[in-house]
């Protein structure tokens, strides 16, 4: 099978990789890659579990195309914590008891990353809005909206 | 930090506050793995040469399989191995053989008949998971159509088709007895006969799949010292490797089983049907092999919650008390037995739910069905009857008029009463909960029912085992001669026979035996002054009396039940009823082990200090 060489960047740092035609992003990310953080949950684009940032806007791996991410930035939870230094969203989702079986965090803090991105200051409403492609069987969800929430506060807080 | 409101006002004496952990919000020992996407499930092990195995399934409910023709597809393109039914050194098993409880009678590889659509045929392992897939759409079976049978009731007529054939009744076989497992405490009849209302509902329920985010599955391969590692995502790690090493005949010395990094189960992790058929890919192939369901099998293949089907019919009196109560229960096992069987003892012990009603029958049947084998989620055997059971709850309330909160606050168990499996309740806290629910949904209960405690008016008359009849109703094979009652505990007028005298685990039921003016007794009448909250007392039994039997004759059973079997049809008194009229009191502080009144010499969790 022919391979095709994509470059893309990925938590920052310049990614080459050959990839045969068809595959998705997933697949190749796993796989190719070796980042493990972005999980299969369906491989039908409902479950949200391999959510990842491309240009800072949240993709399912499961559906994309490996070839269209040429050139562009992606963002896994690989690249959230800055050295031993976790993000405040990671934080709060441990504090807040906001995973159990933990397969769908890493999608579930890349939804709520690319949130609070564009919106500092979500109400509860945007917070559902915001992870409402993210199915979570264990938790209930409320735990993860108040995570979520907390964060974009502490957030910014820091940034002032 | 989370939300949990902890009650400490209630039950503030039974309790040290000064534990460092218990008691107090926690976080999580595994979520620093969770939030970095860093704990290791099964599919997060990268493997050299990883080969794929995916299997072809059975697109038929019901049938029979003439021939398994697998040669195209050992010619396409990535195949590395075939895997056909009889590669499967020991191709039959049931899950709880490990603790030997019922018939091996699945395959893991099926080759004689399919009972399920989606049961697996034939394992092909390839280079790539697409490789295997149309491979797998290469391989020809052909079927006889059988006919099949998808509901409970249908499945258990004598016509019916045969689902599984280790039980040709369409029911498990419990206890090699009976095709039902019973439950028997009181006399129902004669409490329906002195009963206000009769209150009767039916309830029906889904099976639910478990939907775990990440699907089944498990990757195997050949490691140093001639062992299989197995990474895999089972919520049972031994479980499964005990299946293994039974189904692939292997010594499991040579299994080295990794998991506990499970991306949610809910009970549908424990089937063990990945391991082995991965271990055995990769004993075959000399490679690392990965079998994992896609979405669409997890949902159609993974084994459900089995759907139950619910009768009850209650006895109650005008003032609410619940004095009898009979269930029959039709439980889905599907195709093979899986846990199903297990799920019923468990569920029957937990009858009448958590009230306390002096006279319970229940008979439940484990019934095959053509439908996908059903296995554990989330307290299986309890939620279905539970769901019934808080319908049947609205129901009865409604029929008394009475507000439907109160009814269950006055039913509730109390710490001392005796249940219908004969343990004694203890360390109960349903009146505690119910207050606070009724509380926190501002449902309004009057002075008395606020008033109410676990704590308080349990035990005395409510912790006797009360003269109890049995029956024969429903021996093994006997189906296949005649239908079986709806309602199997109303078999006919009682005759006037006096009871025989039997031994019953080598005590006589000579004693304990109800004389007919303690069916008279005033305080079982019910309360006259309304305003005064009665706890229900416990209706007496009836004199013992042997059922009649059926006026058809039992004919030609397929299974003759062993010969030590007690003589059918007469009554049983557990032999460590509590002496009559003297509350209940524990013999002295609690031991694991120790002997409860009641049949039972095993005893779990703690009493109230």
């Amino acid at each position: 099978m022919s391979k095709t060489p994509i470059q893309f960047t990925l938590n920052g740092k310049p990614t080459s990789v050959f990839v045969n035609g068809g595959a998705n992003l997933l697949e190749v990310l796993r796989r190719d890659v070796g980042d493990m953080t972005l999980k299969y949950g369906c491989g039908q684009g409902t479950c949200g579990t391999c959510t990842v940032l491309i240009d800072g806007e949240p993709h399912l791996g499961c559906l994309t195309l490996a070839e269209t991410v040429e050139g562009r930035q992606i963002e896994t939870v690989n690249g959230m914590a800055d050295g031993p230094e976790l993000h405040p969203l990671q934080k709060l989702f441990m504090e807040n008891f906001a995973a159990q079986c933990g397969f769908c965090t890493p999608g579930m803090l890349m939804a709520a990353s690319s949130l609070l991105n564009r919106n500092p200051n979500p109400s509860r409403e945007e917070v559902v809005e915001a992870i409402s492609g993210n199915i979570c069987r264990c938790t209930g969800y409320e735990p993860i909206i108040d995570a979520i929430l907390q964060a974009a506060s502490s957030l910014r807080g820091r940034a002032f | 930090m989370s939300t949990i409101e902890f009650r400490k006002d209630i039950f503030a004496d039974e309790r040290d506050d000064n534990l460092n952990t218990i008691g107090k919000p926690e976080i999580r020992q595994d979520i620093l793995g969770h939030v970095t996407g860093r704990s290791p499930y099964f599919d997060d092990h990268k493997f050299e040469g990883l080969l794929h195995l995916r299997c072809v399934r059975s697109i038929h409910h019901h049938a029979k399989i003439r021939s398994i023709n697998t040669s195209a597809a050992e010619k396409m393109p990535g195949v590395v191995r075939v895997i056909l039914p009889k590669d499967v050194p020991h191709n039959i098993n049931t899950l709880l053989s490990l603790i030997g409880f019922g018939r091996d009678d699945e395959a893991l590889l099926q080759d004689k008949k399919v009972a399920y659509l989606g049961e697996a045929i034939v394992a092909i392992v390839a280079e790539t998971e697409l490789q295997a897939r149309n491979a797998c759409k290469a391989v020809q079976v052909d079927y006889e159509v059988l006919p099949h049978v998808l509901d409970v009731e249908e499945a258990i007529k004598p016509s019916a088709p045969i689902v599984n054939d280790q039980y040709p009744n369409n029911t498990f076989d419990y206890h090699d007895l009976y095709d039902h497992q019973k439950l028997r405490f009181g006399d129902v009849e004669k409490a329906f006969s002195q009963a206000d209302h009769i209150v009767e509902g039916e309830y029906q329920m889904s099976p639910i799949e478990q939907a775990p985010t990440e699907t089944c599955g498990a990757i195997a391969a050949p490691e140093q010292n001639d062992r299989y590692v197995c990474y895999t995502s089972t919520q049972a790690l031994f479980f499964s490797l005990g299946t293994t090493a039974k189904l692939l005949d292997m010594p499991s010395s040579k299994l080295h089983f990794v998991g506990g990094t499970v991306g949610g189960g809910f009970g549908g992790k424990v089937d063990s049907l990945h391991e082995p058929l991965a271990v055995l890919g990769a004993h075959l192939t000399g490679k690392p092999v990965k079998y994992t369901y896609d979405r669409a099998e997890e949902m159609q293949v993974g084994a459900p919650r089995g759907a139950e089907r619910w009768r009850i019919k209650d006895g109650v009196m005008n003032d609410g008390r619940i004095i009898a109560r009979q269930f029959t229960g039709f439980f889905d096992s599907g195709a093979y037995t899986r846990l199903s069987s297990y799920a019923i003892v468990k569920g029957t012990g937990h009858l009448p739910g958590p009230y306390t009603i002096p006279n319970v029958s229940s008979n439940v049947y484990c019934v095959y069905t053509n439908r996908t084998p059903a296995t554990a989620m989330r307290g299986f055997g309890i939620t279905g009857v539970d769901f019934s059971i808080e319908c049947h709850m609205d129901k009865v309330a409604e029929a008394v008029g009475m507000n439907p909160i109160e009814l269950r606050l006055l039913n509730a168990y109390r710490d001392g009463d005796m249940k219908a499996h004969r343990r004694i309740a203890k360390n109960c806290a349903l009146i505690e909960c119910v207050q606070v629910a009724a509380q926190k949904a501002a449902w309004l209960i009057s002075p008395q029912y606020n008033a109410m405690s676990s704590l308080k008016d349990g035990g005395g008359e409510r912790a006797q085992i009360p003269p109890t009849m049995i029956d024969d109703v429903g021996k093994i094979g006997e189906r296949k001669s005649r239908e079986i009652p709806t309602e199997p505990s109303s078999n006919g007028s009682m005759s006037t026979k006096p009871p025989s005298t039997i031994e019953f685990k080598g005590v006589s039921t000579a004693m304990n035996t109800v004389t007919p003016d303690e069916l008279a007794r005033p305080d079982l009448a019910p309360p006259t002054n309304t305003s005064e909250i009665a706890v229900p007392r416990p209706v007496p039994a009836a004199q013992p009396q042997a059922p009649q039997r059926s006026t058809t004759p039992y004919q030609q059973p397929v299974v003759t039940p062993p010969s030590q079997i007690a003589p059918a049809s007469a009554p049983v008194v557990p032999p460590s009823a509590p002496v009559p009229n003297e509350p209940y009191k524990p013999a002295g502080d609690f031991q694991r082990g120790t002997k409860r009144p009641g049949n039972s010499p095993f005893v779990s969790g703690t009493r109230r200090r």
